[in-house]
């Protein structure tokens, strides 16, 4: 198998133990999406403050497991400030990485993911991919609501 | 070692293998046991010797194959001490045995007002039934609770029990290991008026069981949780309350005769056994009843209850404060299921750890989000024996979970 060190890279404990952007921001204006692993129980909350076609701010709640939730904290930090086509240029991007073909087969185009890079091991893991795209799923369900 | 490991550990194909070059260690027979060497011999055989519909054909192969059927049905009938073979009927799991019960008698029996009890340590198969009928005919749930060690709370059974029809809970929980008085608890529901539906899926696999000396008028279970194959698992019901229930659902197998205007139901139990059953699997169910009766059902509950005795002893002794293990202290007072906490460190990254010493157990909420409520966290790790684990496999759990620590820091 692969080595664990591929999967719990410092970076990734670093912010599971210190998640950033952590909390709930008063909706509205701010909308909120939920998300559930059924598998293993991950629970993801996402809030967002969204004007003029920008993520003007972002907070994440929810329990989990390291990886659903360090992800979700590196999520918040690349996100945070970004236009929504760049936003989603990163979900795609980050999906790709993990070996998720989006819409239409086309290859994602590169972005810079940023501390989220060192989530690359995860596809190593295929259980584990569902726990690091869970956080991406409940904000595209938030910039949707 | 564990006598009884040692003599059945070989009769089980899959724990000879390894999984990244290591022995495996298997301690998920909570979601579902190995299947023995007899039980694979009688599926292969089925296919290849009498493979033929039941019921049906007037041929050799299929008289055959229809007697193997009906004498798994009295194996099973014998093993559980139900009255009579008409009274086991064979469906896909213990959650389709409860949903039959939840959608058959329940629509039959309950209207708006009636309550069901059930308790707080139930898995969703006997929750999301209930649910699904409260929305359909506007029934009340209530819920027994636990006491701080994960028991049964019954202080107040009588006053929860005040217009309930249907008391249903677990004779074991697969997440504390639980085994709650499942008599005291049926004679104060039928003192009631109210019925008592069992749910057997971890009880049935590990402890001696008689239907008449639990007190119950369902008992449901799963075959591949105590040897046997997937797909196939048993209602119990007492004769009179299946009599008068209406079939479940519809098909061939289930009718005497059908008309353009309607159709006669056939008898028990084959009024609840629509389509072309799961002929391997009650062949492998029959073998797997064999193969639990040759070594005694005593013997399996006390080896349960000796190696849950050294499992809380060996990694409590090993892992302390760091460690928490749910459910009653007691090892006589529960079954072979540890769900358990270590530090801070999510169940998730503590079964992936595991995973990279072979070691083999369950993480999440195992089907029983209420519980995981009333536990106040969202998930747990589950370590769970059955015959042919023995010490050495406790002993890995412990040495193993010293790698949580390496990677997640002393918790």
């Amino acid at each position: 198998m692969p080595g664990l060190e591929d999967l719990y890279r410092e970076i990734v404990l670093d912010h599971y133990r210190n998640p950033r952007n952590r909390g709930e921001l008063p909706c509205p204006p701010a909308r909120r999406a939920e998300g559930f692993n059924p598998l293993c129980g991950d629970e993801v909350v996402i809030y967002t403050d969204v004007a003029d076609g920008v993520v003007r701010d972002l907070r994440v709640g929810g329990q989990g497991c390291s990886i659903s939730q360090s992800t979700a904290s590196m999520m918040s930090v690349a996100v945070k400030g970004r236009s929504l086509a760049e936003v989603e240029k990163l979900e795609r991007s980050f999906k790709a990485m993990m070996s998720i073909v989006t819409d239409g087969g086309e290859v994602a185009p590169p972005a810079d993911l940023g501390d989220l890079e060192a989530l690359r091991g995860v596809v190593k893991f295929p259980v584990r991919i569902k726990c690091a795209t869970l956080c991406w799923n409940t904000l595209a369900e938030s910039l949707r609501a | 070692m564990s006598d009884l490991a040692a003599a059945t550990k070989t009769d089980f194909p899959l724990l000879s293998r390894e999984v990244y070059g290591k022995p495996i260690v298997y301690l998920d027979s909570a979601a579902t046991s190995q299947k023995p060497q007899a039980v694979l011999d009688a599926m292969d055989t089925y296919y290849r010797t009498v493979n033929a519909n039941v019921h049906r054909g007037a041929y050799h192969i299929a008289d055959i194959a229809t007697q193997a059927m009906e004498e798994a049905r009295a194996k099973v009938q014998r093993f559980i001490g139900a009255a009579s073979p008409r009274e086991v009927i064979f469906t896909r799991n213990a959650t389709e045995a409860m949903n039959l019960v939840a959608h058959s008698w329940g629509r039959t029996n309950l209207r708006e007002g009636d309550a069901v009890l059930l308790s707080h340590m139930e898995h969703h198969a006997n929750i999301v039934p209930w649910h699904m009928l409260a929305a359909e005919r506007g029934i009340e749930l209530r819920w027994l609770p636990l006491d701080s060690d994960g028991r049964l709370d019954l202080h107040d059974l009588d006053r929860l029990l005040d217009g309930v029809r249907l008391v249903a809970f677990s004779a074991m929980s697969n997440v504390l290991g639980t085994i709650p008085p499942v008599r005291r608890i049926a004679d104060a529901a039928h003192e009631r008026g109210a019925l008592v539906l069992v749910d057997g899926a971890q009880y049935v696999p590990h402890v001696p069981t008689d239907v008449a000396e639990l007190g119950c008028d369902f008992l449901a279970f799963s075959g591949h949780k105590m040897c046997g194959p997937t797909g196939i698992g048993v209602l119990w019901g007492r004769e009179e309350l299946l009599e008068a229930m209406p079939p479940f659902l519809g098909g061939g197998e289930m009718i005497l005769n059908v008309t353009t205007e309607g159709f006669l139901p056939n008898e028990l139990p084959w009024k609840f056994e629509a389509g072309t059953p799961a002929i391997a699997e009650v062949a492998g169910l029959g073998a797997a009843v064999d193969y639990l009766n040759d070594i005694g059902m005593e013997a399996v509950r006390r080896h349960d209850v000796s190696l849950t005795a050294y499992a809380l002893r060996t990694l409590t002794e090993r892992h302390g404060e760091r460690l928490t293990i749910h459910g009653p202290p007691e090892p006589a007072a529960r079954g072979g299921v540890l769900s358990f906490a270590y530090g801070d460190v999510h169940a998730h990254d503590i079964s992936q750890v595991l995973d990279e010493q072979a070691v083999c157990v369950r993480a999440g909420h195992h089907c029983a989000k209420p519980l995981m409520r009333c536990l106040g966290v969202v998930a747990t790790a589950r370590a769970s024996v059955y015959i042919y684990n023995d010490e050495s496999d406790i002993d890995h759990l412990a040495e193993s979970l010293d790698r949580v620590c390496d990677l997640f820091g002393p918790q």
